[in-house]
């Protein structure tokens, strides 16, 4: 069994995040790591290796688009146990959207070839708008069973659990298909040092467009089917009245809080 | 005017919320066209409703073949019917499916998409808010038909009869559609109280709750609100991952926001820093989430929300 696991390198969220003057997001000047969400994705992969009855059998590898510095985020997959990484890196990439990104993703894993498991994190922590999953499923004509909170497998037979806003689902799908988990999934593990010296060694490969047979023009930020026109960091919020409760005061301030403003 | 699509969110035939607002908006984009996809017999009632907000027309797919096969068979729906209306737009709920049926038509129909709007105006250009809510976008859509999906609460539903001419729509789907199935499905047990996304009021409780979510419950209901937690009261298994606000659970816009005994990190601002109105009751004066709020009451929120629950009721009479 083949798995790739999709991983993206972010900016990180507690660092001040930011937009290039073109209105893209800042990828290089605010310090970036593995999206922690995509953490979980890469535990389910290892997971599923190990959870094999052959489990030298099984290769997980790690694959992201972005620029040089991405592969940090491959690195981090590597070390917590990832077999090997592919990282496609091009200049015409910067700004692609959601739809060029699948693209991309689809190509590289018709080039790493025979995939039965793609692995997806729920949503990144910068975009966050959860839809390549779909998008990479539609472009690669497969089944997709996305924000499982439990995820077995026997053979190619996957089930998973699904924490619905109206109901818990079991879902049922054959491999080849993708898959997106939570951060219920349960804790990823940390790197061991065994597992960080053993990533320097594990082959990490670097396509660009080319090697993917992907044209330049359908990607990056001038093939973007989105514009954005604008963006405009939020006014800081006005430092609201803090109260200290002693003996009760707290409650009916908070009280004539609400109803000053009406919702009482 | 073109038509513009309006994909029906419903349960058995009840249609929700969210879709009555994205028919006030698809109002402003040209001539609001709902889809509808569920049993041949809710058809007739879920048209009635939304001729009431403003439908013309509504296409009704009849779902006994394709139920419980997740996402895929409804984006091919969609991109047949889009190819028959050819409409300006078509607009979806910012749901976790929603925003998969989405994903799946933008490659169907190689049109843009956005996600998570949280206003559309003409155009169509839309609003989001990103970052945990730390910045503001507009964007549009430039090539295809634009494809965007809504965040529940972004407009008011406007009652204003439109026809509501219900065409029978037959669609072919395809077998690799169908490659995903639902096996088994226990519903959610109701809380009585409104749902996350679309309350109006919610109270949420913490650590500091100590797993005791009395407090926060009775003022909840006190105040007609809904209740939710934050990420480390759901891993300590005080409440079930549906009850999450935050980056990884839900993201939620109400009129008031109330935190309770939640420090407010940046995995749970990600999730309500767009209310409109923000409260927060904490013990520790120097909790992150007193930066955010209008206003704050240092203290115990098993002393002050009890005492708050007691007045309001009172007040309420």
């Amino acid at each position: 069994m083949n798995i790739v696991v999709c991983v993206k390198y972010v900016p990180d969220a507690t660092a001040d995040q930011a937009f290039e003057s073109d209105n893209t997001v800042d990828r290089v000047g605010v310090p970036g790591l593995l999206s922690e969400l995509d953490e979980y994705a890469v535990e389910q992969a290892l997971q599923l290796k190990e959870k094999n009855e052959a489990p030298d059998s099984v290769t997980v590898t790690a694959l992201s688009i972005g620029p040089e510095a991405a592969a940090d985020a491959i690195r981090k997959a590597l070390q917590m146990g990832a077999d090997s990484g592919v990282h496609v890196v091009d200049d015409a990439i910067a700004g692609s959207d959601a739809l060029a990104t699948s693209k991309v993703l689809a190509a590289a894993i018709n080039k790493i070839g025979s995939v039965d498991v793609i692995v997806c994190g729920m949503a990144s922590t910068d975009g966050g708008m959860s839809v390549v999953p779909a998008m990479l499923a539609e472009r690669l004509d497969l089944p997709q069973v996305t924000f499982a909170s439990v995820v077995e497998s026997q053979g190619d037979q996957f089930r998973i659990k699904r924490d619905g806003d109206t109901a818990t689902e079991i879902i049922g799908a054959t491999a080849p298909l993708v898959l997106s988990v939570t951060d219920q999934t349960g804790e990823a593990r940390y790197p061991s040092f065994k597992g960080i010296m053993a990533a320097k060694k594990k082959p990490l490969e670097s396509y660009s467009l080319g090697d993917l047979g992907v044209d330049a023009g359908e990607v990056g930020l001038s093939a973007a089917w989105t514009a954005v026109d604008n963006t405009e960091a939020r006014p800081p919020r006005t430092a609201g009245t803090i109260v200290t409760d002693e003996d009760g005061s707290g409650a009916t301030a908070l009280t004539e809080f609400l109803a000053s403003k009406k919702f009482i | 005017m073109s038509e513009i699509l309006v994909l029906v969110d419903h349960v058995d035939g009840a249609v929700k919320k969210p879709t009555l607002e994205l028919l006030a908006i698809a109002k402003r984009l040209g001539t609001p066209a709902a889809v509808f996809i569920g049993a041949g017999d809710k058809a007739a009632a879920a048209a009635e409703t939304v001729a009431k907000f403003g439908a013309e027309k509504v296409y009704a797919v009849d779902d006994a073949e394709i139920k419980g096969y997740l996402v895929a068979p409804k984006a091919e729906a969609l991109q047949q019917i889009a190819a028959q209306a050819n409409p300006g737009a078509i607009l979806i709920v910012s749901s976790a499916e929603g925003k998969e049926i989405a994903g799946r038509l933008a490659v169907k129909l190689d049109s843009g998409l956005i996600t998570d709007a949280v206003d559309v105006q003409e155009g169509p250009v839309t609003t989001q808010s990103v970052f945990a809510g730390n910045f503001t976008v507009t964007a549009k859509v430039t090539q295809g038909t634009p494809i965007i999906t809504v965040k529940p609460n972004s407009a008011a539903p406007e009652e204003g009869a439109g026809a509501g001419t219900v065409e029978n729509v037959s669609v072919t789907i395809s077998d690799a559609a169908k490659k995903a199935q639902i096996v088994a499905s226990q519903p959610r047990e109701s809380t009585g109280r409104p749902e996350l996304n679309e309350a109006a009021i919610i109270v949420s409780g913490g650590r500091g709750t100590g797993g005791n979510f009395d407090p926060i419950d009775a003022l909840a209901d006190s105040l007609g609100a809904a209740v939710g937690a934050s990420r480390a009261a759901v891993d300590s298994g005080w409440k079930p991952h549906a009850f999450q606000i935050g980056q990884t659970g839900k993201v939620v816009s109400p009129q008031l926001y109330i935190a309770a005994g939640i420090s407010g990190a940046i995995q749970h601002r990600a999730g309500m820093q767009t209310s409109k109105t923000i409260v927060a009751v904490n013990k520790d004066e120097e909790a992150p989430i007193f930066e955010l709020v209008d206003f704050g009451v240092v203290g115990d929120l098993h002393t002050v929300l009890p005492a708050a629950t007691e007045q309001i009721t009172a007040r309420k009479g």
